[in-house]
């Protein structure tokens, strides 16, 4: 399927990550966004408030973060494709409707644009230290997916895979943007409308009285009805069964939730986006993601113009984390480099496959981006 | 030319960003050439002051913002004191007439003066200085083509005032042409 | 021969029996709501119910349609999404005191200043029961909770009186006594375009009811027969209530506002004029 003609702005154009964000959204067939004002994911959600008008979209200013992110889960259900935006603050709040829509297998995009924290930490200014609250900031246990976008044209083409993986497991899928991202203005491409494929919602095509809403398919997900075809089913966030009535047992539980996390980890290959530079035979590779990443580029070149071996690899998708890929390099290079726009989060994922390679964590408390010089020294240093 | 570091500042109002965002346009959509602009969001953005910083290059941009400036463009008092320390010895710097006193002293750089404010008086709208200076810029710096800035400009406008700021454009582009004509001409 | 329960085919058979005590009014008031659904004319298709969590949170689960049991006090936003994205649905919120005034409250008073097209009934049993008893926004000033064990000194919330400030344009109250009137409420509710609310007084004999010597649910509804008094069109200002004292019941609100879907659609109509693209279902 490609996308719907009426939201693509095709053609190039000068705007920021939140604009690209809010037309990579349109593009990706969103119909529906519930948001609350917050620095710097505002301008995602005025741009929405501008365009969905014409293209038969509804955008909602709730009264808050947790209103924003389960008015989305409602219209799912209802039979859209549905988004919120927000940052630091805000995805604090929206942390128990991220859990929901697992639980419940509401496809659906939480965009988190960083900043500094914690707390009201630094409104205008960037930062990537809610990786991990990204991953683990809901209770329970669970798996999902996010992505990373390090420019205003990936802001556009990872919200539109966004929806689509959303789509295809079921399951929210995080855009992990940042200020820096959010507020840069670079050339940005919007290709045609049959350029841009679109995986299209799994409706279920089960006869009225057959119809099991949470009996999964081969690949573990299960097809979805909305409101109002006839189904009469029951969703809940309870620990539920096949049918979506409670089954608050210890089998029910391990049942479920091992579902849940299969079809994500089971999957994890097919969901690894990477952009790998000169990893082959490096001696050392720097993993970075976001906003870091062309900043770690810059210091990769440098090292390189003096001769040495170094790899990159930049992660677009970061959950899950492509594990295989780490312990694969581990047993062939002798340090990983790891730069981010916090004290140290992804660093743990990669020391966790490192395998006795060597791993050197370059932290920022945010605000800015790294002095590309911090990071020379910290690959020329790791190779000493 | 790799890359050129550029910063354009000035108070609320006046327009700045919009001054940056056409340059940039210019620059990425029809100049064939790579930029990125961010916009100063400091505390102060929403203070008198405002600034944007912009990279143009024909690689793509790693680093986001702008260290050693290589055109300064200020239009407000306080802008020239806050970025001219950071302007590279020899780089271009745009002062604006009437509303940029030279105090402290001008650093080494190639100093143009705009009479941006006169000129938009002369057309009958305060309101295009920034387009003229716009022009100036195009004309002094010569890092994009005239056309490809008078593209995004007429992208850049209202419609409703396209006839005026592409007056004002052209205007500041010919003044600047004329500057740059003096001080090219041998001695 | 068989005889079919009348309320049967608008719940799920196969979950019950349910998981209410006994004496519960929650249960009443389901059954007065099969009843309204019923005689509304309301195609069962076209109905959602949707619930917070909670004993009320719990209806959604055992009525036989699209049915959805969200979080603690977020049924009234994901009713919203569910509703501005399937239009052609009826959307009714059933929940608890303690899920739509405390932790639901912000929603609750927006979604009544939005005048959203939507059902809100309240089952206020004026304590927390799911969780043993707490207080709520809605316990009675002296009222032993659990957490309230010398009796509340906070000023409890007067519901008709919110729900009327905040824009809802229909507005009853009745007690789990007046079945007949509760059910006709509910149906008028569902009728009603706009933010409508029933609030049903209603026991919880196992915390309430115990800690504060009313009895068993017989002796609660006896209180219910005897203190209340029918005052349709009251002033909402002056039904709050007491430990003691008289329940005021009726229908205190029928009003006309925009909703808010008219108020957009007409809105973006005059502002865009053919620009505008209405969503599609």
């Amino acid at each position: 399927m490609h996308a719907d003609p009426a939201g693509v702005l095709t053609g190039a154009h000068f705007i920021d990550g939140d604009h690209a964000c809010c037309e990579g959204a349109l593009a990706g067939g969103c119909r529906f966004v519930a948001g609350y004002p917050i620095t710097p994911s505002t301008e995602v959600v005025e741009r929405i408030a501008l365009r969905f008008p014409e293209v038969g979209g509804v955008f909602i200013q709730m009264e808050d973060e947790l209103a924003s992110s389960i008015a989305i889960a409602g219209a799912v259900w209802g039979g859209k494709r549905a988004m919120t935006v927000t940052s630091g603050p805000g995805f604090s709040l929206m942390m128990e409707h991220i859990g929901f829509a697992i639980m419940t297998e509401t496809p659906c995009v939480f965009v988190n644009v960083q900043r500094g924290g914690p707390s009201t930490g630094l409104p205008t200014l960037p930062a990537q230290a809610d990786m991990m609250q990204a991953r683990w900031g809901s209770h329970g246990d669970y798996e999902l997916i996010a992505v990373c976008p390090n420019s205003p044209q990936e802001c556009f083409d990872l919200t539109i895979k966004a929806f689509n993986l959303a789509e295809q497991y079921r399951v929210p899928v995080l855009v992990m943007m940042d200020e820096c991202v959010g507020h840069m203005m670079e050339r940005v491409v919007i290709p045609k409308p049959e350029e841009i494929e679109i995986f299209p919602r799994r409706w279920t095509k089960a006869p009225l009285d057959e119809y099991l809403p949470f009996a999964p398919g081969e690949d573990l997900v299960p097809d979805m009805a909305r409101a109002g075809q006839g189904y009469r089913f029951h969703m809940t966030g309870l620990t539920h069964n096949e049918k979506g009535y409670p089954d608050m047992t210890v089998s029910g539980q391990a049942r479920l939730l091992g579902r849940l996390i299969d079809k994500i980890k089971k999957n994890a290959a097919a969901l690894t986006d990477v952009v790998e530079d000169q990893v082959d035979g490096a001696e050392a590779v720097v993993v970075s993601y976001g906003i870091t990443s062309r900043v770690a580029q810059k210091a990769v070149q440098a090292v390189r113009a003096k001769g040495l071996r170094v790899g990159s690899l930049r992660l677009r998708t970061v959950w899950p984390f492509p594990e295989h890929l780490i312990r694969d390099l581990a047993t062939k290079v002798k340090a990983f480099i790891v730069p981010e726009l916090n004290l140290g989060q992804m660093v743990r994922e990669v020391e966790r496959c490192a395998q006795g390679a060597r791993v050197v964590s370059v932290p920022h408390a945010g605000g800015t981006v790294h002095d590309p010089a911090i990071i020379v020294q910290a690959i020329t240093e790791a190779l000493r | 030319m790799a890359q050129t570091q550029i910063r354009i500042g000035g108070f609320g109002g006046q327009g700045v960003i919009l001054s940056g965002i056409i340059i940039g346009r210019g620059a990425a959509i029809h100049g064939g050439l790579h930029a990125t602009l961010i916009q100063s969001f400091g505390p102060e953005a929403r203070g008198s002051s405002s600034s944007a910083e912009l990279i143009v290059a024909d690689e793509p941009i790693l680093y986001p913002y702008v260290k050693d400036v290589d055109m300064l463009v200020v239009l407000s008092q306080d802008a020239y004191a806050r970025f001219t320390p950071a302007l590279k010895k020899g780089g271009l710097l745009v002062t604006e007439a009437d509303l940029v006193s030279l105090t402290p002293p001008v650093p080494e750089a190639r100093h143009f003066v705009v009479p941006a404010t006169r000129l938009a008086e002369e057309i009958g709208r305060k309101i295009v200085l920034n387009i003229i200076t716009v022009g100036f810029f195009g004309a002094v710096s010569q890092l994009i083509p005239r056309e490809a800035l008078e593209k995004a400009v007429k992208e850049s406008v209202p419609p409703g005032t396209l006839d005026l700021n592409l007056k004002a454009f052209r205007k500041g582009y010919e003044v600047g042409l004329e500057q740059l004509a003096k001080v090219q001409a041998p001695a | 021969m068989s005889v079919e329960n009348p309320v049967e085919r608008y719940l799920r058979s196969d979950r019950m029996p349910h998981i209410w005590c006994p004496g519960c009014g929650i249960g009443t008031t389901v059954n007065c709501f099969t009843r309204a659904i019923d005689e509304s004319g309301i195609p069962m298709d076209r109905l959602a119910v949707v619930s917070g969590i909670g004993c009320t949170g719990r209806v959604a689960g055992y009525m036989h349609v699209d049915s959805f049991h969200t979080t603690h006090g977020r049924a009234i936003p994901f009713a919203t999404g569910l509703k501005l994205a399937a239009p052609d649905m009826k959307v009714v919120v059933y929940s608890g005191d303690g899920d739509l005034f405390a932790i639901g409250g912000n929603h609750f008073i927006h979604a009544a200043r939005r005048n959203l097209d939507m059902t809100v009934i309240c089952v206020n049993n004026l304590t927390y029961g799911m969780t043993g008893g707490q207080l709520t926004p809605t316990t009675p000033e002296e009222a032993i909770a659990s957490t309230s064990p010398y009796g509340n000194f906070e000023h409890p919330f007067n519901l008709p009186y919110l729900a009327e400030s905040c824009g809802a344009v229909y507005v009853a109250r009745w007690t789990t006594y007046h079945v007949t009137q509760m059910k006709k409420a509910m149906k008028e509710a569902l009728l009603k375009k706009g933010f409508s609310f029933v609030e049903v007084i209603s026991p919880c004999p196992t915390l309430y009811g115990r800690r504060n010597r009313i009895g068993d649910s017989l002796d609660e509804m006896k209180t219910y027969k005897t203190r209340s008094v029918i005052k349709n069109g009251a002033d909402t200002k002056e039904v709050d209530l007491g430990m003691t004292g008289p329940i005021v019941v009726g229908k205190f609100v029928d009003r006309e506002r925009t909703t808010y879907q008219d108020a957009m659609e007409a809105f973006y109509s005059r502002k865009l004029g053919n620009r505008y693209v209405r969503a599609s279902q």
